[in-house]
């Protein structure tokens, strides 16, 4: 099993901070608000929400650093953008889990019904 | 919680022959494919290293965590594949759970693999943590919403 997953840990270096950053119900909220159109600034994303700037520029920081969103600098502000490549990643990385836990459980079955 | 994996399969075999299957350390690695330094006991690390062609090199290493004969099996390890730069012992494991059932004249494993986001509970976002969906069907949503 650990083969299979040394490889896929390759491909997707870090599903722990991807899953880690989704862990959360304000930055699962910003990235559905992200996930619906073009880029937003901090100021546009704290707007109509609780939230004050510092604490959506934290959130959205540990998104980044999950690759999550990028930022892209429009005049004096940033624009906070989703990518969806690390929650495809990530979420096939589980699928080759499961799928290895399956491989695993076919080979025990074979072995105890000999 | 729902961060985890559930994969179960029935077997045409006893609970008592499956829970040597899973337990004794041979025959363990024998359909694992892992070759175990000793037996299995609980509290104390299991080490080993794959047995799969061209992957010798890889070490096992896991935590023997749960044995309840003949139904509950645990051990802890870590998913992300082994790197051997890498010092893994910092970092949260995930939990493996194996439980063994009657079923009919043979029985049922299920393996549950939990804890992926590596996230002590004490830090979790309380709402989120109270929430009947965990991260996996917040994925899937995301994913929907974003595909849709």
């Amino acid at each position: 099993m650990s083969t299979v997953r040394t490889a896929t840990a390759a491909r997707a270096p870090e599903p722990a901070a991807v899953f880690a950053a989704l862990g959360d119900r304000t930055r699962l909220s910003l990235l559905r608000r992200l996930s619906q159109g073009r880029p937003q600034s901090i100021a546009r994303l704290s707007a109509d929400t609780d939230l004050t700037r510092q604490a959506v520029t934290k959130h959205l920081r540990v998104l980044e650093e999950a690759g999550l969103v990028e930022s892209l600098r429009v005049g004096r502000e940033s624009r906070f953008s989703y990518r969806p490549e690390p929650v495809e990643a990530a979420r096939s990385w589980l699928d080759e889990v499961a799928a290895q836990w399956d491989d695993a459980l076919g080979r025990l079955k074979a072995f105890v019904e000999e | 919680m729902s961060d985890r994996i559930e994969r179960s399969v029935e077997l045409k075999a006893p609970v008592e022959r499956v829970w040597r299957a899973l337990t004794d350390h041979e025959q363990f690695g024998q359909w694992f494919r892992v070759k175990l330094d000793g037996p299995f006991v609980v509290g104390q690390p299991s080490t080993g290293h794959i047995t799969h062609p061209g992957y010798e090199h890889v070490r096992w290493k896991a935590d023997v965590v749960r044995m309840e004969p003949p139904h509950v099996f645990a051990f802890t390890w870590h998913p992300y594949g082994i790197d051997q730069t890498v010092d893994y012992s910092a970092e949260q494991p995930t939990l493996v759970e194996f439980r063994v059932e009657p079923n009919g004249d043979g029985s049922r494993v299920t393996v549950v693999e939990s804890g992926f986001d590596k996230v002590p509970a004490h830090r979790r976002d309380e709402a989120f943590r109270m929430n009947s969906q965990g991260w996996t069907a917040q994925v899937e949503n995301i994913r929907t919403y974003v595909d849709g």
